[in-house]
C-alpha cells in the first residue's frame, strides 16, 4: 500500500483533536491534600462516616498494597506513577446547599447546579422518568441516584456504594471482596484502600429489573485519582442490565482511574454488564490522558447463571482491563464481547479470563481490536478449564483491524485445559483497511470518511448488537468521532 | 463530446516507470468504444487513471469529462459526476452489506445531481428490479460486498451497481472475463438496456464474443501504452482471427 494513502488516513485521524466531553466544571471542592498514607485512609473513611469494619478493611488493603509492585507486564508502556502526587478524595460542595447528606428527601436541592449542568451537557438524564436509572458520580462522590423509589418497590437496591455501607452493611460485608479480594492485584489493593464511591446494586430473587441501570463517571478535578467500587448482586432467578459510561476533561497530566467491579450471579440469574468507555485519551501523543487500570470480575455462583460483559473502549491513554467470569455453578455461562479502538499513541491491553469450574459451563469471547495512528492494541485472554469442569466449552474469536501502517495489533490467548472432555475453539484474524477497498468505495461516490466508518462499523457489528440499543448508537458515534475527527 | 483524452502519459506514482505513453481518445454521448490489446499493455491502468486511482501519476496530457477537467477531481467526485468503473478484480468488503454500500453510493450520487435521496423502500424496490434484470438472487443484496462471491457473481454485482448508479460513462474492465456463456449474455443484455443514446461505454475486453452482443461503434488496440490502431467492429473480428502478432511486430520498440 502506497505511503501517500496512509499519510492521508493519518491526516484524517489527526483531525481528531476534538474531545467533546473535555470541558471543566467550576465548583467548590472538598479535596484532600495530595498524597497517600494511613492518615489519608482514615480521613477518607471518616469523611464517609464509615463503620470500623470498613476502615479496617481499607487499612489491611493499604498495608498489603505497600508490599506490592506496580505491574508493568502489560503491552503498555508508562512511567512509574508517583502515588504521592495524586489527591485521593475530591467532592463537589454546593456552597448554597445544606452540607450534610442525610436529608435525602429532596436530593436535587443538594446537587450543585454546575454539576447538574455538566451531566446535562453529557446527556446523562438525572430525572426520574427516563428510560434508564442513573447513578451519577462526579469525582469521588455519587451525586444522584435516580428512580430508586420505583426500584425499591420491587425490592431492588440501587444506591451509591457509600450509602450501601451505611444502610445495607450486612449485604456489603457479605459480598465485598469475595470476587476481587483486596490483595488480588496492585491496583485492586490500592482501590480497596482508598475507594471513593461507586455503585451498589442488589436484585432480589425472581425479580427482573424493568429498566437498564446505569452509572456515569465523571472525573473533573485535576490530579484526582478515581477509585470507585461497584458491587452488583443478582439473587436467584433475577435479571438486570447494567450500563457504565465515563468521561473526563482535558488535562495535561495523567489522571489515574483504578476501579474495581465485583459481580455475583446466583442460580438462574442473569447479568448483562455493558461499558462504553471514552475517557480522555490525551493530546496527540496521549500526554495527559486517563490511565485506566480496572479490575472487573464476576462470579457465576449458582447453576444456570449467566454473565455477559460487553465493552466498547475508545478512550484513555492506557487501558488495562480484563473483565472476567468465574464459572462456578454447573451450566453457567460467561460471555465477553469487546470492541477496543486505539488511535494516535493510545495503548490498550484488554481481554478477559474465563475460568471454568462447574460442569457444562460455557463461555464465548468475541473481541474486535481496531488500531489506528501510532497506537498499540493488545488482546490478552485466558481460558482455563479446571479438572472439575466436565463438558465445558469455550469459543473464542479474536479479530484485529489495522488502519494505517504505524499501529500494532497483538494477540495473546492463553489456554489451559485440565479436563479432557472440554472443547476449546480459538479463531483469530487480522485485516487491514486497504487502499483497494477505499478506492472501491470512492469509485462508487462514497468518500473516505464514510468508507472507513462503514468498514469499522461492519467489523464491530457482532459486538454492538450486544449493547443496549441507545448505547449501540452511542458506541457507533464514538467510533466515528474517534476515527474521523468530524464534529458530532 | 463526453470524454476527451489528449496525449495522456501516466506512470506508477513514485516510480520512474511510464505505463501510458500518450493516449488520445474521444467519446461522444451514446457511443460504445471497445479497447483491446495484449496483457500488460496498459488497459487497466488507463481505466484506473480515468477513475482517479492514486497509484498512478499523470505526467502529461489532459482529460475533459462532461466539460470538466477530470484530472482535477477526486475519485468520489468523478463517480458522482457520472463516471463508473467496473473493476477487472472487484474487491471484497467484509462486514459491509451490499445494501448499505449501494444505498450510500446511490444517495451520494443523487445528492451530487441535485436529486432528493431515495428512501430505503424506494431503494429496495429499484434494487429488486435491477437484480431481476441481471438474474441475481435477491439474497445477494444482504451479503457483504463481494465476500464469498464467485468470480462471475462479483462481475455481475459490479453490473448491478452500474445499473443502479446510472452513469454517463461506464468503463468496463474485462467484465466478460470469467463469465459463463449465459452470464455473458445477461451482462451484454444489461449493457444494451442501459444504452439510451446518451450513455457511453468504454469496454475493455480480450474476446470478440462480448462485442458480438454489444456491437461497439469503435474498436481500439492499446499496445505498449498507446492506441496503435482504431477501427470499427470489423477490427475486433480481424484481431480474433490473426491475434496481435502483426501489431506487435509493427510497434515494438
Ligand atoms: N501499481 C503498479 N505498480 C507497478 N507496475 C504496474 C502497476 N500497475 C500497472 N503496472 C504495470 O503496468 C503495465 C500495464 O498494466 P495493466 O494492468 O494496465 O495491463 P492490462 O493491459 O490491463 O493487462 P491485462 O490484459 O493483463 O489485464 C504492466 O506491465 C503492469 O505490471
Ligand atoms: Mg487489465
Amino acid at each position: 500500500m502506497a505511503e501517500t494513502q496512509y499519510q492521508e488516513i493519518d491526516t484524517l485521524l489527526q483531525k481528531n483533536s476534538f474531545y467533546k466531553e473535555g470541558f471543566y466544571t467550576q465548583t467548590v471542592v472538598d479535596k484532600l491534600e495530595k498524597g497517600i498514607n494511613e492518615d489519608v485512609i482514615r480521613a477518607i473513611s471518616a469523611k464517609k462516616n464509615e463503620p470500623e469494619w470498613m476502615l479496617q478493611w481499607r487499612l489491611q488493603a493499604y498495608h498489603h498494597w505497600l508490599t506490592m509492585k506496580e505491574p508493568h507486564w502489560a503491552k503498555a508502556e508508562y512511567a512509574p506513577l508517583d502515588y504521592q502526587d495524586y489527591s485521593y478524595y475530591a467532592a463537589p460542595q454546593c456552597a448554597s446547599c445544606a452540607t450534610d447528606h442525610d436529608a435525602t428527601e429532596d436530593e436535587d436541592a443538594l446537587i450543585d447546579p454546575e454539576v447538574a449542568k455538566a451531566f446535562e451537557a453529557l446527556g446523562v438524564p438525572l430525572d426520574d422518568d427516563a428510560e434508564i436509572a442513573v447513578d451519577a458520580i462526579f469525582d469521588s462522590v455519587s451525586i444522584k441516584t435516580t428512580q430508586r423509589e420505583k426500584l425499591k418497590e420491587l425490592g431492588i437496591i440501587f444506591c451509591s456504594f457509600s450509602e450501601a455501607v451505611q444502610e445495607y452493611p450486612d449485604l456489603v460485608r457479605k459480598y465485598l471482596g469475595t470476587v476481587v479480594p483486596y490483595h488480588d492485584n496492585f491496583f485492586a489493593a490500592l482501590n480497596a484502600a482508598v475507594a471513593s464511591d461507586g455503585t451498589f446494586v442488589y436484585v432480589p430473587p425472581g425479580v427482573r429489573c424493568p429498566v437498564d441501570i446505569s452509572t456515569y463517571f465523571r472525573i473533573n478535578e485535576a490530579k484526582t485519582g478515581q477509585f470507585e467500587r461497584t458491587l452488583l448482586i443478582a439473587d436467584k432467578g433475577s435479571y438486570v442490565s447494567y450500563i457504565e459510561g465515563c468521561s473526563a476533561p482535558i488535562r495535561d497530566t495523567y489522571q489515574l482511574h483504578a476501579a474495581v467491579v465485583e459481580v455475583i450471579v446466583h442460580e438462574d440469574a442473569e447479568v448483562k454488564y455493558s461499558t462504553v468507555q471514552n475517557w480522555y485519551p490525551g493530546d496527540e501523543d496521549c500526554e495527559g490522558g486517563i490511565l485506566n487500570f480496572v479490575t472487573k470480575r464476576g462470579l457465576c455462583e449458582g447453576r444456570n447463571s449467566k454473565l455477559s460483559w460487553t465493552q466498547a473502549e475508545t478512550g484513555s491513554a492506557i487501558t488495562w482491563k480484563y473483565p472476567s467470569c468465574i464459572l462456578k455453578g454447573d451450566n453457567s455461562i460467561g460471555e465477553f464481547y469487546s470492541v477496543a479502538l486505539t488511535n494516535r499513541r493510545q495503548q490498550a491491553d484488554t481481554g478477559t479470563k474465563m475460568i471454568h469450574i462447574g460442569k457444562n459451563t460455557r463461555s464465548t469471547i468475541i473481541s474486535k481490536g481496531l488500531s489506528a495512528g501510532k497506537s498499540d492494541n493488545t488482546y490478552r485472554g485466558l481460558v482455563k478449564i479446571m479438572p472439575s469442569a466436565e463438558g465445558a466449552r469455550n469459543y473464542t474469536q479474536c479479530d484485529s483491524m489495522l488502519i494505517g501502517d504505524k499501529c500494532g495489533a497483538h494477540t495473546f490467548p492463553y489456554i489451559e485445559v485440565e479436563n479432557p472432555t472440554a472443547t476449546v475453539e480459538h479463531e483469530a484474524t487480522t485485516s487491514r483497511i486497504g487502499e483497494d477497498q477505499l478506492f472501491y468505495f470512492k469509485a462508487r461516490g462514497i468518500d473516505e470518511e464514510d468508507a472507513i466508518s462503514m468498514m469499522v462499523n461492519g467489523f464491530c457489528k457482532e459486538v454492538f448488537k450486544e449493547l443496549p440499543l441507545e448505547f449501540a448508537q452511542e458506541a457507533e458515534e464514538l467510533l466515528k468521532i474517534s476515527l474521523e475527527g468530524s464534529v458530532g | 463530446m463526453l470524454l476527451e483524452v489528449k496525449n495522456l502519459h501516466a506512470q506508477v506514482a513514485e516510480e520512474d516507470k511510464e505505463i501510458l505513453k500518450g493516449i488520445d481518445l474521444t467519446v461522444n454521448p451514446g457511443e460504445v468504444h471497445a479497447i483491446m490489446g495484449p496483457n500488460g499493455s496498459g488497459k487497466s491502468t488507463f481505466a484506473n487513471v480515468l477513475a482517479g486511482r492514486e497509484d498512478y501519476e499523470v505526467t502529461e496530457g489532459q482529460i475533459t469529462f462532461d466539460g470538466e477537467d477530470l484530472l482535477e477531481m477526486e475519485p468520489e467526485d468523478r463517480a458522482r459526476a457520472g463516471l463508473f468503473l467496473a473493476f477487472q478484480y472487484p474487491v471484497e468488503i467484509p462486514g459491509v452489506s451490499n445494501k448499505l454500500f449501494l444505498f450510500t453510493a446511490v444517495n451520494a450520487v443523487r445528492e451530487a445531481r441535485g436529486l432528493p435521496p431515495l428512501a430505503m423502500d424506494e431503494f429496495e424496490a429499484l434494487a429488486a428490479e435491477k437484480m431481476k434484470m441481471l438474474k441475481m438472487r435477491p439474497d445477494m443484496l444482504e451479503r457483504s460486498v463481494n465476500v464469498g462471491f464467485s468470480g462471475g457473481e462479483k462481475k455481475r454485482n459490479d453490473m448491478f451497481q452500474m445499473a443502479m448508479l446510472e452513469p454517463k460513462l461506464a468503463v468496463m474492465d474485462e467484465t466478460d472475463s470469467g463469465l459463463d456463456i449465459d452470464a455473458l449474455k445477461v451482462v451484454a443484455d444489461g449493457v444494451n438496456r442501459l444504452r439510451d443514446g446518451q450513455r457511453s461505454f468504454i469496454v475493455v475486453t480480450h474476446y470478440q464474443r462480448l462485442l458480438d452482443y454489444i456491437k461497439p461503434d469503435y474498436v481500439h488496440v492499446l499496445y505498449n501504452g498507446r492506441i496503435v490502431k482504431s477501427g470499427g467492429f470489423e477490427l475486433a473480428q480481424e484481431l480474433e482471427e490473426k491475434g496481435y502478432d502483426d501489431i506487435i511486430r509493427q510497434f515494438s520498440e
